[in-house]
């Protein structure tokens, strides 16, 4: 573990593992941390900072590794730290900083029968729940949504512990075509009987979910991934409205009850930054051109 | 044998410490108070009378023995008034800084009776910062004891207890959940009030005491306090996490963009350097006129951090009156003589929305004072028909904090009503061989406050384990000719001095 800056430097940083690329956008990397693997639940995630000039950013855990010591992270490149980072993370290199596993563990246990839904950057992250509650006996439903076919990844991990895979994809390249609403849809009109319905994705679908859910009363959970700075709970960045309540989503959650989730209002606070983080992106891809004309230059 | 010094015959004027000029000072982050030169430290400790009484060691929460220090300054001894400084506080340059010692050590000075009290706070500072500057550590030979201590938190209080232990020769862990040790030192107090480079050249001192840091561990989630016990071999733990949950009010408009606790400015500035953004990559976008709401020490920084990141205005809106404001006075001068505006007695009831998320500006109720409540301060009462609007496009809560809720989460530790750790008068918790101190058990207070209870916890921790006061003794450092007095090597007579104290 990497003590203060400049002071003694026992540990260098996390070493990536494995590295793995589902698209253009989309790539896992998986780091060296047996503690952390031994101690993360489903549900749980880790804050990042991949160089000593970097942001903070929470990403939920993806998948741990016990036997192995490690944890994964399926990350999408959309703003400047994760480009950043989908072009200097390789096998061998260190992340600057990760501390977690954080938040409060996915609850596992009291559901039988449980639809797991993923969608875009929530796919990866909605696995370990899957698992869990496949692990607890329960009977799991996946539903998956991509935008096609091309992106698609980990349809084998979820076979492995889904009893039902539903993919659902925007233009109907693999799987039913339409959103992953239209998967729950099908899977409730199939099993009356379906005791909770775990979203994970962007806030908006996960809105669509709640909905989705709310008139039949099925308890709908979801996991928020707000800005955060600490992800202890001491900067109030990631507070959320739940119901009546205002709550920190970093030791509050990050889940919590769909149908209390006030959605609108987590969609423009997800916007706080953005003026900054498109300054910062232009800026870095500015210095990347530069880079590359220098050198093809040389060349 | 010098004359003995009466009220009469001392410098009669406190010497004063040369500071930025506020308008050059409030655009940057470089100190505002620039410490004294070796001159006016002489002439600052020639102030101080030596008196028996010595009210102000009874006034220091971990009771250095202020006299002695300061009798060494005038001997021009510094580096044994750094070893006075030391024997009860490794961090002389923090505390110098940030102690509040208007109400502490300087408070019940005897000079203070007649004259401005000495000043205490800016010659340990000067002792501090000569230590850093001279490399001086003080590492005293300590005879290892096999036991191993854990340390949950690096701010001021988990420093202290790890210190005292290091010292008593246990092993001693801390752990950190940021990417860099220091605690509040690190993310909470500004550059200009105390500068990272400071906290990290103290960190260093402790490094060298043998205590190992480690970052990036979240206590409760990636091993729980039990854990630490009963798998990791820790003989006693220490917890000093800190408050921290910020308050907001529950008004409405509150999760507007441009609505922010003065912990996430804090720690967006100071721990990850968003003045210095996009070379580093965490912004911080505040408006044009930032209203703090708050009139804390915490609420102080947060504006002078504003007003330095660029604010064109910046306004604290308190409900109270100057007099009841929790900020030391010197903050609340230093904030003045920047140009930050107060507006006393003022209480804002909504945060009003620009029609794209953002802020336009706060609606506010005059307020006047009524009868005292059960802090002793008088109750701030609402002025009828007093509204009106107040134009703003950032505001930064200030209003205090609440427990940390994540070790209640994942131990059993008894908490209290309010969610604080609860502790018996020794700081021992309800898990045996666990001790608690600082913020997470009285809730929000001072560094040295903190610094304090991490050493009473030591202190309980160490009869706990059976440990006997251990005898600390420094090598001596010095041995050239010039420094000996009747033959006697000063370095030597320092040997024999803390012998004598310890023994």
């Amino acid at each position: 573990m990497r003590p203060s800056e400049g002071i003694s430097e026992s540990n260098p940083g996390y070493e990536i593992v494995a590295r793995q690329d589902f698209s253009d956008t989309t790539f896992l990397l998986e780091f060296r941390h047996p503690m952390m693997a031994r101690a993360a639940k489903a549900g749980q995630f880790v804050i990042v900072m991949s160089n000593e000039l970097g942001e903070r950013i929470p990403l939920t855990i993806a998948d741990f590794d016990r036997g192995r010591g490690t944890i994964t992270l399926v990350i999408q490149a959309v703003g400047k730290t994760t480009r950043e980072m989908q072009q200097d993370c390789r096998v061998g290199s260190r992340l600057h900083a990760v501390v977690g596993p954080m938040g409060i563990p996915s609850h596992i246990g009291t559901s039988k029968k449980v639809i797991c839904v993923g969608g875009g950057l929530g796919v990866a992250p909605i696995y370990p729940q899957a698992r869990a509650h496949k692990a607890s006996g329960a009977y799991v439903i996946g539903v998956l949504g991509f935008r096609n076919k091309a992106l698609m990844f980990w349809e084998d991990k979820f076979r492995a512990c889904c009893d039902e895979l539903i993919v659902c994809t925007d233009d109907g390249s693999a799987g039913i075509k339409g959103l992953v609403t239209a998967g729950i849809a099908q899977a409730l009109e199939k099993h009356a009987d379906i005791d909770e319905v775990v979203a994970i994705g962007p806030p908006v679908m996960m809105k669509g979910c709640a909905a989705a859910t709310r008139e039949r009363g099925i308890k709908t959970v979801v996991s928020l991934n707000p800005v955060m700075v600490d992800g202890t709970g001491m900067c109030g960045g990631c507070r959320v409205k739940v119901g009546e309540d205002v709550l920190f989503a970093c030791v509050d959650g990050p889940d919590f009850d769909g149908h209390q989730v006030d959605f609108d209002d987590l969609m423009y606070r997800l916007k706080r930054y953005v003026p900054s983080e498109q300054v910062a992106l232009q800026r870095w891809q500015e210095s990347c051109a530069i880079r590359s004309d220098a050198a093809v230059g040389k060349a | 044998m010098a004359k003995k010094k009466t009220i009469r015959t001392i410098p009669q004027e406190r010497t004063p410490m040369a500071e930025q000029p506020a308008e050059e000072r409030k655009r940057n982050f470089s100190e505002v108070a620039c410490g004294y030169t070796l001159e006016r430290a002489q002439r600052e400790a020639e102030r101080c009378l030596l008196c028996p009484d010595q009210p102000c060691v009874r006034g220091c929460p971990v009771s250095i023995d202020i006299p002695n220090f300061i009798q060494k300054i005038t001997e021009k001894n510094y580096h044994g008034a750094y070893d006075v400084i030391t024997n009860t506080n490794l961090l002389a340059a923090v505390c110098g800084r940030v102690c509040p010692q208007e109400t502490q050590c300087e408070g019940v000075c005897t000079v203070g009776d007649s004259l401005e009290p000495v000043a205490i706070g800016r010659l340990e500072r000067f002792i501090g910062d000569l230590a850093i500057a001279e490399g001086w550590s003080n590492i005293p030979y300590i005879e290892p004891n096999r036991l191993r201590i854990g340390v949950v938190g690096s701010g001021p209080a988990g420093m202290a207890c790890a210190a005292d232990m290091a010292k008593a020769g246990c092993d001693v862990t801390v752990y950190e959940a940021f990417h860099e040790a220091g605690g509040v030192l690190k993310y909470g107090i500004p550059e200009f009030r105390l500068p990272n480079a400071v906290v990290d050249a103290e960190i260093g001192k402790l490094i060298k005491l043998g205590i190992k840091f480690e970052c990036n561990t979240l206590v409760g989630r990636l091993f729980t306090i039990e854990q630490m016990i009963t798998e990791m071999g820790y003989d006693a733990v220490f917890i000093g996490t800190g408050a921290g949950y910020p308050s907001f009010m529950g008004i409405p408009g509150e999760s507007l963009n441009g609505v922010l606790s003065a912990n996430e400015l804090l720690t967006r500035c100071n721990l990850m350097h968003a003045s210095d953004f996009p070379k580093h990559d965490t912004p911080l976008q505040l408006g044009r006129r930032v209203a703090v709401i708050g009139a804390g020490n915490t609420a102080m920084d947060a504006m002078r951090v504003s007003l330095r990141l660029g604010a064109e205005q910046v306004h604290c809106i308190y409900r109270r009156t100057k007099a009841e404001a929790p900020a030391r006075a010197e903050e609340i001068h230093h904030a003045e003589q920047e140009g930050i505006e107060f507006h006393w007695l003022t209480s804002p009831v909504e945060l009003l929305d620009d029609g794209k998320r953002g802020v336009r500006g706060m609606r506010c109720l005059r307020m006047e004072l009524g009868e005292p409540d059960d802090s002793g301060r008088r109750r701030p009462v609402p002025v009828k028909g007093s509204e009106f609007e107040f134009e703003c496009e950032t505001v930064v809560y200030a209003i205090g904090t609440n427990a940390n809720p994540i070790l209640g989460q994942t131990s059993k530790l008894k908490l209290n009503k309010r969610g604080y750790i609860d502790t018996d008068e020794n700081l021992a918790t309800s898990i045996m061989g666990v001790f608690a101190g600082g913020d997470i058990v009285t809730g929000a207070a001072t560094v040295i406050e903190a610094m304090g209870a991490g050493r009473k916890a030591a202190r309980s921790m160490k009869r706990y384990l059976g440990l006997r006061d251990t005898d600390v003794v420094y090598r001596p450092e010095r041995t050239d000719s010039e420094n000996t007095l009747f033959g006697i090597d000063l370095g030597e007579r320092n040997y024999a001095r803390l012998h004598e104290v310890r023994l």
